[in-house]
């Protein structure tokens, strides 16, 4: 059970970065459907700057020093992504529903390509990636649940902490909920829309390449087994439980994450019927989605502008 | 301060535009093209330090070089368009069906279905029949799902169908670990109770079928009272509402024509093609065929053009990473670069840069 | 002589092929209230909009304080202390209206909503405002709206004011609550331009008035030198008989008969209460009302587009003498059942037609359905266009020219032409001159008039109570979704209809 509740956190941090960085960007009145794209690039870039380092620094390798150049390029590979998507949606004024599945195709076709060169073993820098908090083993299983993770786990918990006060207790988050809510009252308002829009969907992008990271180098110990985009698409899918609100999606994470892995962990269960049982965040998510929408509250409505270009000479 | 604004009021700024007469869109589109292809030629050009004449001579060769290259060229045409026709309705009423990857393989699997278990038990005719009736039913029955909550209780759509994509991927591979008797989860093939082969040419029929469905659908959209509802609603429900039109079952309706298509799909990859199925089935195509669709302006004659294009390129660059043994996904990433710039390209039919000095416009 | 507080100079500035300004010029003192007086599309607002920083004009120059400035932002805007009230308020929904009015603001100070709202409350009391700095906008009353815009200029420190018609959604009561604000902040120095095209407004509030038409400028007056009758010739350029011609209504019957129709929106507000009154054939019944007061409710309850809790709505039909039941009718059942029933919603764009197709094909929204083949007929449709195109004198470069591509007026002409085409009995039209220059107006007044002759139950919803009172027959008044009062248009004053529009707020529980 306890080795259940770890796993859960572990995978449910993949889901937290992704939904977080997600929220970021919806916040800003983009949906981006190039998530899954947006993850895999991320991921492929922290394990190629990781590579790179490793052979470059060989034994000499500084653990802090190889976590932080993972971290760095994973998030400049996402922001990059965002830049793209941006630039397409903002300043090209695309279809955005067209242009994020476009981004995930070609996310996903980067990705492959960088594992190609890279290699898919990361099972050294894994171990950076994975080491405990000294104290966690002398404190039982509190010890085990809270402080055992690795070093991923906690940053998502912060960057989702962060941007919920963010969003909702400063100036800067107001102006950017101004955005996706109506762009037209938040450019009258002397705020640059186009400004937020680039830097709130490359910083959403960007952390959500982090979720591919900590799905690589955590949860899988470094080793590339297969391709992530489905934990992109169920990221997006979060945001819409935890009604755009990053510090639920913490508790909402750690649920996806259980449902992911329980097929692994309940007894009995056939070798086909695992297969089954892999549906389950899946159908979950599909009757969640109608339960919501049946209820439909004022208070958990997306952002009203979502998916729509703003053009401010419209008329 | 005062100089820097200066400067940027003189700067440039952006209107709409008239609408191009046709032939400036197809300049500017197939402008987009070429530059996109240099863009990608000049990537694989730095990657594999090769003249970048010889990346576009094995990209023409991928795609026409033999005989066969070109049946199979023309096969993935068809079926990319037969799924992109498949998504076209709905996306005209913007419903966004991103579910064509399941409902493909929910087409798919009900043939092989048909096929492992009442394959040696029917004559050949009514297995064909039961096979097409299997394939269309299990595809209606994936998009319309999506589509009864949709028209119900506004639920989304487009999550719903991307989940349901996934379902349908654990039900086949469900079906391959449980059916599969060697315990491989490969299941091999099974031409012999496969749609006929016409004049010797096994994709010829599975072209043949499509060709149909793009006028079929063509006039469905254009000519009759049901694309019409589908029109007005995806302009505006309220006018819809409006001049009665009930929105609820024009949506349902909808997504059933999409998800028979999707059926058919499914039965000419499994049918007609492969005769066997796996999760890699549909390959991506669903969301492909939404880009195939989109970038035709939701018309199906221009979507012959489109799909042809993609397909080439896939073809082509596939080609290249064997000829330059370059990783597979080579040609993921060069769809992925057409695709932004033919998306980029729209801008500039429908916007025009002004530069302004002073109150003189030159465009 | 002291420098202007704002000057234009040849201010000019053009959307495709239209001219929305040409060559305007004019100015504004310290401690004045501008009126800029125009018609509907006369430019005003595009004007605004300038100074404002939304558009960025052509050409021309803008002087504050005697220094040329270029104004490429909103944010540009403020920082010359200029502030917009939008005609269409820029509020945020579900921010509350102390999050809106420091929205983009930069400040160095630390980020505290509770000291903003002490600050907005302080403004408030200076001026006169009544509001509650806490209170979500998407909860409040237009007023309260308009309210939150002031404020959130003055707090911005604004000294030159932009309005842009303010009174269109207020009550008379409201209007000269706004009035003895707005003098109370030219006492206190500011600069106010307040677009507007009611005459009697500019009389009693400005010291200037500058008249624009059809983009270009007109000339600017002192209000004291002036008078009605020289600025209505200023505005619309001769002088128009304002006479609406008005017969004597025919052969009335009790067409429509609305009996005690309620309506409660989905979170329980009500939008509709015990509604009742009769529309006759051969008459026009006009609705007047402050706007959102449930007009449109009311309408679209009636083509079984809202649903009603409790009522009745009874039509009598001329041909078989049957009386049917309509509420809880959908759009097509209510044809099936032989009612011709038209409607010209407010929205002509995202309702009323289909923006992005034609005029043939607009046409066809309402006959596709003929016949029993699965294929469409475009011939009748498209014959139907053309007569409206030439009949109506509809400006479109051809019958397959997206509608959305057209001017407001000829796109209401498409519109009211196909709902009269379909020969109605009931023919309901919600603000159907909003936007339109005169001759578009009156041209709708004249088919109106006509269907009123042809024995067509009339529902006009206005919002000039001038036109209504010369234009229908009975004026129904209608209140926080209460009928306040139906009086006779040939024998009511404006003032007495004013005071009905008030009147259902008070019963609000």
């Amino acid at each position: 059970m306890l080795a259940f509740l770890v796993s859960a956190i572990r995978l449910g941090m993949v889901f937290l970065f992704g939904s977080t960085g997600e929220i970021i960007t919806e916040k800003s009145g983009h949906l981006n459907l190039g998530t899954p794209g947006v993850m895999c690039v991320g991921a492929s870039c922290g394990c190629f700057a990781e590579y790179l380092y490793l052979k470059q620094a060989g034994l000499y390798a500084s653990p802090v020093l190889a976590i932080v150049i993972a971290v760095v390029a994973t998030f400049i590979g996402g922001a990059l992504m965002g830049l793209l998507f941006s630039f397409l949606t903002v300043t090209l004024r695309a279809n955005q529903n067209v242009t994020g599945l476009a981004l995930t195709t070609l996310g996903v076709g980067i990705s492959d390509f960088m594992i190609a060169k890279a290699g898919t073993s990361f099972g050294r820098a894994s171990k950076y990636f994975t080491a405990s908090l000294p104290f966690a083993e002398d404190l039982g299983f509190i010890g085990e649940l809270f402080f055992s993770h690795g070093i991923m786990i906690y940053l998502a918990i912060a960057i989702a902490l962060i941007s919920s006060f963010v969003l909702s207790k400063t100036r800067v988050g107001l102006n950017l909920r101004s955005v996706g809510e109506n762009p037209a009252t938040a450019d009258a308002a002397g705020i640059n829309v186009s400004l937020y829009r680039y830097l709130a969907t490359c910083i959403g992008c960007g952390i959500s390449g982090l979720g591919g990271l900590t799905f690589i180098m955590d949860y899988l110990n470094g080793n590339w087994e297969y391709c992530i985009d489905a934990f992109g698409w169920l990221s997006i899918a979060l945001v819409i439980f935890t009604v755009w609100k990053p510090n639920l999606a913490i508790l909402g994470s750690i649920v996806f994450g259980a449902l992911y892995i329980a097929s692994s962990y309940i007894t009995g269960v056939g070798f086909a019927d695992k297969e089954l049982f892999k549906m389950l965040p899946y159908i979950v998510t599909i009757v969640v989605l109608i339960f919501t929408s049946i209820r439909n509250k004022k208070e958990n409505q997306p952002p009203a502008s979502l998916g729509l270009a703003y053009f401010r000479e419209e008329r | 301060m005062q100089s820097t604004k200066q400067k940027k009021a003189l700067s440039f700024h952006i209107v709409k535009r008239d609408p191009l007469p046709w032939y400036k869109g197809l300049a500017i589109r197939a402008a987009a093209i070429v530059l996109a292809l240099v863009v990608a030629g000049v990537i694989i050009t730095l990657l594999t330090d090769k003249n970048p004449l010889a990346v576009y001579a094995s990209m023409l060769d991928g795609a026409f070089g033999m005989d066969i290259r070109i049946w199979s060229l023309l096969q993935d045409i068809a079926i990319l368009l037969c799924i992109s026709l498949a998504v076209t309705p709905a996306f005209k009423m913007k419903f966004w069906n991103c579910g064509a990857e399941g409902q493909v393989l929910m087409g798919g699997l009900a043939t092989v279905t048909v096929m492992m278990f009442l394959g040696d038990k029917l004559p050949l005719p009514l297995l064909l029949v039961i096979m097409i009736a299997a394939s269309i039913l299990a595809s209606i029955i994936w998009a319309v799902l999506p589509a009864i909550c949709k028209a119900y209780w506004n639920t989304n759509e487009t999550l719903f169908t991307l989940m349901m994509n996934y379902v349908a991927i654990q039900l086949v591979s469900y079906f391959l670990k449980t059916f599969v008797k060697t315990g491989s989860g490969v299941l091999s093939p099974m031409p012999q109770f496969g749609l006929p082969v016409l004049f010797g040419h096994q994709y010829l029929l599975n072209i043949i079928i499509v060709a149909v469905l793009t006028v079929v659908v063509y006039i469905y959209l254009k000519y009759t009272k049901q694309g019409y509802e589908i029109a007005v609603v995806g302009e505006s429900e309220n006018t819809a509402n409006y001049i009665g039109i009930n929105v609820k079952k024009v949506v349902i309706r909808t997504l059933i024509v999409s998800g028979a298509l999707c059926g058919i799909a499914g039965l000419l990859l499994v049918g007609g093609t492969n005769h066997t199925i796996n999760t890699e089935t549909a390959g991506g195509r669903g969301f492909t065929a939404i880009m195939v669709s989109w970038l035709a302006k939701f018309n199906p004659i221009f979507m012959v053009f489109t799909s042809f294009l993609i397909v080439f390129l896939q073809k082509g660059s596939q080609q290249v990473s064997t000829d330059f043994r370059l990783p597979q996904a080579i040609s993921d990433i060069v769809t992925g670069i057409i695709l932004f710039f033919i998306i980029g390209c729209e801008f500039f039919l429908n916007y025009k840069i002004v530069v302004s000095k002073n109150g003189k416009e030159n465009a | 002589m002291a420098n202007a507080a704002i000057e234009l100079k040849n201010i000019t500035k053009t959307f495709g092929n239209v001219v929305a300004n040409r060559d305007v010029c004019l100015s504004v003192n310290h401690g004045e209230i501008l009126s800029i007086l125009g018609e509907n599309g006369s430019g005003k607002t595009t004007l605004m909009n300038m100074i404002s920083g939304i558009y960025f004009p052509d050409s021309g120059q803008i002087f504050i304080e005697g220094k040329e400035v270029v104004i490429r932002s909103p944010k540009d805007a403020f920082d010359h202390k200029i502030g917009m009230i939008h005609q269409h308020f820029k509020l945020v929904d579900v921010f509350s209206a102390t999050e809106n009015i420091i929205l983009g603001l930069k400040g160095k100070e630390k980020f505290k909503i509770k000291e903003a709202a002490k600050k907005v409350e302080e403004i408030s009391h200076k001026y006169g405002f009544d509001i509650d700095p806490m209170k979500k906008i998407h909860e409040m009353s237009v007023s309260e709206k308009q309210t939150v815009e002031i404020i959130k200029v003055l707090y911005r420190g604004a000294d030159i004011l932009i309005l842009d018609e303010p009174t269109a959604v207020l009550t008379p009561q409201e209007t000269q609550k706004l009035f003895a604000v707005l003098r109370r902040m030219r006492d206190d120095g500011k600069s106010i331009i307040i677009i507007t095209h009611k005459l009697h407004e500019v009389l009693s509030l400005s010291d200037r008035v500058s008249v624009l038409r059809k983009g270009e400028y007109i000339g600017t007056v002192t209000t004291a030198d002036t008078n009605e009758s020289e600025l209505t010739e200023m505005m619309v350029g001769k002088k128009i008989s304002l006479n609406i011609h008005r017969s004597e209504p025919k052969n009335c019957e009790d067409r429509l008969c609305v009996e005690n129709i309620n309506c409660i929106s989905r979170e329980g507000v009500g939008l509709l209460n015990s509604v009742s009154f009769t529309a006759k054939s051969g008459e026009i019944l006009g609705i007047a009302g402050i706007a959102g007061s449930g007009q449109r409710e009311l309408l679209e309850a009636i083509a079984g587009l809202q649903h009603i809790d409790s009522g009745k709505i009874i039509y009598n039909n001329p041909k078989t003498g049957t009386h049917d039941n309509l509420r809880d009718k959908t759009p097509l059942q209510i044809r099936e059942l032989g009612v011709r029933l038209s409607f010209v919603p407010e929205d002509r764009l995202g309702m009323g037609l289909v923006g992005n197709m034609g005029i043939t094909d607009n046409m066809m929204l309402r006959s596709y359905r003929k016949g029993r083949s699965m294929f469409l007929e475009r011939k009748g449709p498209h014959d139907l266009a053309e007569k409206i195109i030439s009949e109506l004198e509809v400006v479109t470069p051809g019958s397959e020219t997206p509608v959305r591509r057209l001017s407001g007026g000829n796109v209401q002409k498409v519109l009211v032409g196909r709902e009269i085409a379909a020969a109605p009995t009931v023919l309901m039209a919600a603000y159907p001159v909003r936007g339109l220059d005169i001759n578009s107006s009156y041209t709708i007044y004249n088919l109106l008039n006509q269907q009123k002759e042809r024995g067509v139950a009339v529902i006009f919803v206005g919002e000039d109570l001038d036109v209504l009172l010369e234009l229908c027959d009975r004026i129904l008044v209608i209140g926080s979704g209460c009928v306040t009062g139906i009086v006779d248009a040939r024998t009511a004053t404006k003032e007495e209809i004013g005071l009905l529009m008030t009147k259902g707020k008070g019963e609000e529980k």
